[in-house]
């Protein structure tokens, strides 16, 4: 198994494995686990490749019965794991032993980068981190540097938020939901909740000009107000969504097929899980009623009337539960937004971090300079460091920005939920088969674009 | 003097550095060695800091200490928050593991290795996570170029 | 009235609605076709079954992956084209869609699932970050999956709307010679021959204008600029040999 064989050059996939073994080697130390398992998962020649299948037909044929565990290489390319996640799993039989995850394949370098951008063109670097809730980003983002800035936004701009972060709950489990029946086979939960995405994509695009990876939250408020027609949208499509919810509900919840692949799987207790650094609906389905919009709310969601749905059970059935009446709760909250959403300014006029009205530059001579140096410099944050905490659609999502009183951050690290979420993969799908695997990775719901960052 | 570094000291005494509150957040900073104490305390205590939110770190190359921990803590059920923060080193930065008390910490302990090179002395598998397994350097120092081609006209990327 | 007329009566076609794009009755060629068959050349043939069923492989990296997965949503249903059956094994598909940014951890196994994928096989670059490494020009992204595989249409966008990636698919129909247009390389290989053609036949008055603007005796040959050919297999390997490590 040498590593400077010429022959591994026609597998590129075994250079994964050739490189654990030159960084140990570089290191003078001996290899981790996970980079034992990353070596001995590839074949190296072809010939490598054909004489360990050979080898274990011929073990089932001179001692039947015994069985050599099978480590079976999922992804990264592979239609079911949720995007560029690589599960290394030891198989005995149909059984799941051990399950690595490999993760790191869409590592984007976003944090590094923001160091080089103004804390304005961040947001546009942040939101594009976990793909299916970019709200979700830049409000963990922008309420961080609020924080440092220790400024108030308006009444109206964080109602908005909130509208817009409920949306995007509702977006984001409308994806989990169909990927999660394509997956396990039910293809027609994919078309319908696609159907209602279309719907739900036209209206951030109405609002922000984007239908993914919006830039619209700002740090103050909201860039800009709701457009005339978007509050009549967005009441039509509540007024309909239930229904919709109730469509997939008939389809699955009831479906002794869907109970049967997902009762009963992937159950951890709850306080193994809090140790593991889990939260959302996967700490929420084993029992635990921790949601950051109850326990520490922020954005006004003190103001509304919503339950947070928990179940008991933990397995991968109550986390199907759990979301999909986590959507119902979002509509809730989003008829109460649109009944009482207040006038005002929809960002604050602080004009040294705010960009001033297009209008006023025509007359006044401190506008002109102030967007001159915002938009040429960018706004200075005071020294110090602020982590703001908010629930996204998978669970906690945290910004944690360090300023060292420069147009620049020095240090923006997201805390993202999917990333300490499937550190849970190995514990809850050991003992369990293949099939489980695929269900509870489903489950979890984990986004790639989040973890990597 | 807060609880939590009451907490602290009572646990190991000496460990608790400095403590302050900024933009509402405690902050406390304790002594490297004594992180994993600091750490038991919390989590046991009264208040029961049961959630590792996050464990990360900062590149401060002017000060003595250089890489700078921070590790958050939150409260269950009360969602309390408190930051603790330990400097670890400048050259071969190490400081000890905190797996022992969270699992969690695992994969975020790696991270930090892989993004900054601290090492974390009884983490049971630290290898590169994020970047591929045989990356030269250590991509979020500060001295680390940011990459990418050349762009014209921009010496901003 | 019958709705099946009674043989040897005359049979009424709906009238054509535009002749140009029907076949055209004066050619005695399409006259044959109206009388039930069907004539063509084998390359036409082929290229009508290949852009029929475009199959793609599933190969969505990040956030463009959750548009192109709304093609295949009801409202713009890409199985009109054909192109709705995603198949997991790079074996039975004909098309990678690369959908997102390209990692430096990734571009290895980008090369490789191409690499087995069976001819004849096409590449869209779906969005800014495949195609030139969009928004982030970094230590981790690949500047474009043009360093490791030769792709045929680059699709703008961060993401592109799903209406955008159909066009794309579209436009790549169309460059496999869709409705028995020609192929463009085609097209283009044509249009370089007759421009060279012309030049060669004007080539003193040419000449003569160059001479006027530059001011001094010119000898340049009145040639027109080569277009470079498709990147060869080996120069893309060796680019991700290099992209993907160093």
């Amino acid at each position: 198994m040498s590593t400077t064989d010429p022959g591994t050059q026609n597998f590129p996939l075994a250079a994964e494995g050739r490189e654990a073994l030159e960084a140990a080697a570089r290191e003078q130390r001996a290899l981790t686990p996970t980079e034992r398992v990353i070596a001995s998962v590839e074949a190296y020649t072809p010939e490598e490749a054909a004489e360990r299948t050979l080898a274990n037909e011929m073990l089932a044929d001179t001692r039947p019965g015994v069985r050599q565990p099978l480590l079976l290489n999922l992804g990264p390319n592979h239609p079911s794991t949720h995007g560029v996640l690589r599960l290394i799993v030891e198989l005995d039989g149909e059984v799941v032993r051990e399950v690595t995850p490999v993760i790191g394949y869409l590592h984007t370098g976003i944090e590094k980068q923001c160091e080089n951008k103004t804390w304005w063109q961040a947001i546009t670097l942040v939101t594009r981190m976990d793909y299916l809730a970019p709200f979700a980003n830049i409000k963990a983002y922008t309420m961080s540097v609020e924080k440092l800035l220790d400024m108030e936004v308006p009444a109206r701009a964080e109602w908005i938020r909130v509208l817009l972060a409920e949306l995007n709950r509702i977006a984001s489990h409308l994806v989990w939901l169909g990927t999660s029946g394509l997956e396990l086979g039910a293809m027609s939960v994919f078309f319908y909740c696609y159907r209602e995405r279309d719907e739900l994509l036209d209206l951030f695009e109405m609002v922000s000009g984007e239908r993914m990876n919006h830039r619209y939250f700002q740090v103050g408020g909201c860039s800009d107000d709701l457009p005339p027609g978007f509050v009549e949208r967005v009441r039509a499509f509540a007024k309909e969504m239930p229904k919709r919810i109730d469509e997939y509900e008939a389809l699955l919840t009831g479906n002794p097929i869907w109970k049967d692949r997902m009762e009963g799987i992937g159950v951890l207790p709850a306080d193994e899980l809090l140790a593991l650094g889990v939260t959302g609906p996967t700490l929420r389905a084993a029992g635990i009623p921790h949601d950051l919009r109850k326990v520490s709310p922020y954005s006004g969601y003190e103001h509304f009337e919503f339950d947070v749905p928990t179940a008991t059970e933990g397995d991968s059935y109550a986390r199907y539960l759990v979301r999909v009446r986590e959507m119902r709760e979002s509509l809730k909250i989003i008829q109460q937004v649109l009944d009482g959403l207040p006038e005002g300014p929809v960002i604050s006029d602080d004009r040294k971090v705010v960009l001033p009205p297009r209008e006023e530059l025509a007359y006044s001579m401190e506008a002109l300079i102030h967007h001159f140096k915002l938009v040429s410099e960018g706004f200075m944050v005071p020294a110090g460091e602020a982590y703001a905490a908010i629930e996204s659609p998978r669970g906690e999502m945290g910004c944690y920005t360090v300023s060292d009183g420069g147009p620049k951050p020095h240090r923006v690290h997201m805390r993202d939920p999917s990333f300490v979420n499937l550190q849970a993969t190995a514990p809850l799908c050991r003992g369990g088969y293949l099939a489980d695997l695929i269900a509870i990775v489903a489950t979890i719901d984990p986004v790639m674009g989040g973890v990597d960052r | 003097m807060s609880d939590v570094s009451a907490q602290i000291e009572a646990a190991s005494p000496g460990a608790v550095v400095a403590e302050w509150e900024h933009v509402g957040e405690l902050t406390v900073e304790v002594q490297k060695e004594r992180i994993v104490e600091a750490c038991t305390a919390l989590r046991d205590g009264p208040s029961q800091y049961l959630l590792l939110s996050d464990v990360t770190c900062a590149d401060f190359p002017d000060e003595p200490g250089r890489f700078r921990m921070a590790y958050h803590l939150t409260a269950i059920p009360t969602g309390a928050r408190v930051r603790l923060r330990a400097w670890a080193g400048a050259l071969d930065p190490e400081i000890e593991s905190v797996t022992s008390v969270w699992p969690g910490a695992n994969w975020m302990e790696r991270e930090v290795y892989d993004q900054f090179g601290v090492r974390f002395a009884g983490h049971p598998d630290l290898c590169r996570i994020l970047n591929p397994l045989d990356w030269d350097g250590h991509p979020l120092r500060r001295d680390y170029p940011i990459g990418g081609e050349d762009v014209q006209f921009s010496d901003v990327v | 009235m019958a709705l099946i007329p009674p043989p040897g009566a005359p049979i009424r076609r709906a009238p054509r609605t535009d002749p140009a794009i029907d076949w055209d009755l004066r050619d005695p060629l399409s006259a044959e076709v109206s009388k039930g068959l069907l004539l063509t050349t084998v390359d036409k043939a082929i290229a009508w079954t290949q852009t029929s069923a475009i199959w793609p492989a599933t190969f969505g990296l990040a956030c463009c992956s959750i548009e192109m997965m709304h093609t295949l949503s009801p409202r713009l249903d890409m199985g009109r084209f054909g192109a709705e059956y995603f198949r997991g094994t790079p074996r039975q598909s004909d098309l990678m869609i690369v959908a997102g940014r390209l990692t430096q951890k990734m571009a290895p196994v980008v090369r490789h699932i191409y690499d087995q994928m069976l001819e004849p096989k096409w590449v869209i670059s779906m969005g800014a970050c495949a195609s030139t490494g969009g928004v982030f020009n970094n230590y981790a992204v690949v500047q474009g999956c043009d360093k490791i595989i030769p792709v045929d249409v680059y699709v703008p966008g961060c993401p592109p709307r799903p209406e955008g990636l159909m066009e794309g698919i579209d436009v790549l129909r169309k460059k496999i010679g869709a409705n028995g247009q020609e192929p463009s390389s085609e097209l283009i290989a044509r249009r370089r021959e007759e421009r060279a053609q012309w030049d060669r036949e004007h080539a003193e008055e040419l000449a003569e204008l160059r001479q006027v603007s530059a001011g001094h005796d010119v000898e340049q040959a009145g040639e027109p600029p080569r277009v470079e050919p498709v990147v060869a297999e080996a120069e893309a390997s060796a680019r991700a040999a290099e992209a993907r490590g160093e």
